[in-house]
């Protein structure tokens, strides 16, 4: 450490700011060093006063795969606005990997950071193919001058036809998406998320609606994401959670009432009390 | 991101987004509009069945000029889900600037033999106001009609996009502003001739503007550019853009989700839609011979939204027709019977939106499809999928164009 007059341009190493750190840091990249992917700190957020979120603290490692349950109104939706720039917090920091301010994006932004996000009701682009909807989520530069020139070439082609395999829906895939199954449509947003590669996935209820089997096969998809990706579900499905295995969060009224194994928590008499217990 | 080093060339892409059916109808309509009415217009003498009268001409162009309007509405409107009930103003902003250039073609021609146009003269200014330098060069009106009504246009519409205004709100809004916009033009000191506007013109380009010659181009003209209009539409829908466009429109928070920002999207094609209208009043205004106030009327801006809404919208060639129909059956009533003509709009309104929820095009695609269900069995049956035959051969079966939006698929009928 050079400790006498410090000159900054005698030292490339401070100049780049890597001396300490030890990586580069590059502006608007995710930056795992810390191993540590979604931070939430103390964020509150009211709706006239109702606190939908309470000093809720929350960190999420690098390639885990998270379960949130809770009951209705525990702010499960309330957390993934806040992650996703729909929702601004009222007090508390968030921050996607260890340098972007999740509160300082637009949702455009924080897609494009790498958070992809499954809605609780299905939410895809109806008058749309299943072919057209995975091409428009496929990662790609979306500004508006590309966009008017864009052609698919066949690597984008090869991509959209893997992810249709994986989804189960390539012999859909000039359909309307509109008329799919309510399993199906699931899936279709599921995959539009893998389109998108991102690094965090928030999946809000990805398996209601889908039949015994179908759930099971979701969740074969998402152990097999973990690792790659993390991954944070919103679950009322307890044999779905026991599935993917992995920690497990409650919330309670806006927050984080106790975290540990399903069994764990299933054994917290708290949680009894609030939630399983009813 | 990355480009395909052989990128397919512009016009190409152009070529495939109509079907050989559709090339062939914009080729009949171009033949008609620019060799078979000059022809009858000019060199039939007028004793003859198929000379065109200047009736004809006039009516027609005018019709031409707000086909293209209702086009640009289609476009924000039918795939954009923005309903604007303001775009007369910029219709009107195109006739205002272009009728600058012809109030200065008059010269020392009008009442008081001034070179300032009869209003100032009138009003006892001494000279010309500053927006109006350079008035008397008409590529430089040209280049106006082009950038004043777009930037206007892209002002309004940043602030109101970014504040995310939809639905019937930002409508009411527009309404708002092209009242507010009559207001002003209606004032004498705003330097656009108040409640009379602009008239009288004698020339363009030193032409008159009366001659049949004259006007005859300025049809063609009309015609070109909804030509080009509807290349230009029908290529933006059948791309990539389009079908973000149609996703903002059907599911905007998904579409920011998955990382697009709507705000420039939405912005690119409200802005291209008011330079479509621009340039629309800026053809108008020669045609007609008039520009005034009453063109920023509200009613007006709402009767585009009607000629889009009986034709079927997010089909395009739907805002044609529909501009066509309306515009006819205006100036037939008008005419037999003008006490009913509001009457009639009402009803048709209600009409095709109870019952003809597509237009007159969604009419036309049921009755056919109605028949090609009784002749002809389904020949689908392939295992493979459309879209993904095109990809496995390495040609963009997407690009071809026809098989992507179903609302666009009636454009080629």
């Amino acid at each position: 450490m050079n400790t006498g007059d410090l000159q900054v341009s005698d030292n490339p190493d401070w100049d780049s700011g890597t001396a300490e750190l030890g990586h580069l840091l590059k502006p608007g990249e995710l930056d795992l060093s810390h191993k540590v992917v979604l931070y939430l700190e103390d964020i509150t957020v009211s709706f006239d006063g109702f606190r939908a979120l309470n000093s809720l603290s929350l960190a999420i490692d690098s390639g885990e795969l998270r379960c949130i349950i809770g009951p209705n109104g525990a702010g499960k939706t309330t957390m993934m606005d806040v992650i996703t720039g729909k929702t601004r917090p009222d007090e508390g920091r968030a921050f996607f990997g260890q340098t972007l301010d999740l509160t300082r994006l637009s949702e455009p932004e924080i897609a494009h950071a790498g958070i992809g996000r499954k809605f609780q009701k299905p939410t895809i682009f109806e008058n749309h193919t299943v072919f057209e909807n995975l091409e428009l989520a496929m990662k790609t530069d979306k500004r508006v001058w590309r966009s008017l020139r864009a052609m698919l070439d066949s690597a984008a082609g090869d991509r959209i036809a893997a992810t249709l395999q994986t989804i189960r829906l390539t012999a859909h895939a000039d359909r309307l998406a509109g008329l799919l199954s309510h399993g199906q449509k699931q899936w279709l947003e599921i995959g539009m998320l893998l389109m998108q590669e991102p690094k965090l996935l928030l999946l809000d209820e990805p398996v209601a609606g889908m039949t015994d089997e179908e759930t099971e096969r979701t969740g074969e998809l998402f152990l097999s994401l973990a690792g790659q990706h993390s991954l944070v579900v919103v679950e009322h499905d307890m044999a779905f959670v026991k599935q993917l295995g992995g920690t497990v969060t409650v919330l309670h009224e806006g927050s984080v009432l106790a975290e540990g194994s399903l069994e764990e928590v299933q054994a917290d008499a708290r949680v009894i009390e609030v939630y399983l217990g009813r | 991101m990355s480009s395909s080093p052989a990128r397919t060339p512009f016009i190409v892409r152009l070529g495939r987004s109509f079907d050989a059916r559709s090339w062939l109808l914009v080729g009949l309509f171009a033949a008609f509009a620019l060799i078979a009415v000059p022809v009858m217009h000019l060199l039939l003498p007028p004793e003859n069945p198929l000379h065109l009268s200047t009736y004809f001409i006039t009516l027609t162009g005018k019709i031409l000029c707000y086909a293209i309007v209702a086009v640009a509405m289609d476009l924000i409107w039918g795939y954009g889900g923005i309903l604007s009930l303001g775009h007369g103003l910029f219709f009107a902003l195109g006739g205002y600037t272009f009728g600058m250039y012809l109030m200065r073609q008059i010269g020392r021609d009008g009442s008081y033999q001034s070179d300032l146009p009869d209003f100032m003269v009138f009003l006892d200014w001494q000279q010309l106001p500053w927006f109006w330098a350079g008035s008397e060069h008409f590529l430089w009106v040209v280049l106006l009609v082009l950038v004043v009504p777009a930037l206007i246009a892209f002002i309004f519409g940043y602030f109101a996009f970014r504040s995310r205004i939809k639905g019937v709100y930002f409508s009411i809004i527009t309404q708002a502003l092209t009242y507010a916009a009559m207001l002003l033009f209606f004032r004498n000191e705003t330097g656009f001739g108040g409640n009379n506007g602009f008239t009288d013109f004698k020339r363009i380009l030193g032409y008159s503007i009366t001659a049949p010659e004259t006007r005859v181009v300025l049809f063609a003209l009309s015609a070109l550019a909804l030509i080009g209009t509807l290349l230009l539409a029908r290529f933006l829908v059948t791309s990539k853009f389009g079908r973000i466009l149609t996703a903002i429109r059907d599911a905007e928070s998904r579409v920011m989700f998955i990382g697009y920002n709507p705000l420039w999207y939405k912005l690119f094609v409200w802005t291209l839609s008011a330079m479509l209208c621009a340039i629309a009043g800026a053809l108008y205004v020669p045609q007609v011979g008039i520009i005034n106030p009453s063109e920023m009327a509200v009613a007006n801006s709402i009767e585009i939204a009607i000629w889009v809404a009986v034709g079927g919208r997010g089909t395009l060639i739907g805002a044609v027709i529909g501009a066509f129909i309306v515009n006819l059956a205006k100036s037939w009533f008008t005419v037999s019977f003008p006490e009913y003509w509001l009457f009639f709009l009402g009803t048709l309104f209600i009409v095709s939106t109870l019952w003809l929820p597509q237009g007159v095009v969604g009419l036309y695609r049921r009755l056919r499809a109605g028949v090609g269900r009784e002749t002809a069995g389904d020949a689908s049956a392939a295992d493979v999928p459309r879209s993904l035959r095109g990809v496995t051969d390495g040609v963009d079966a997407r690009a071809v164009g026809g098989e992507s939006l179903p609302a666009a698929k009636g454009a080629r009928a």
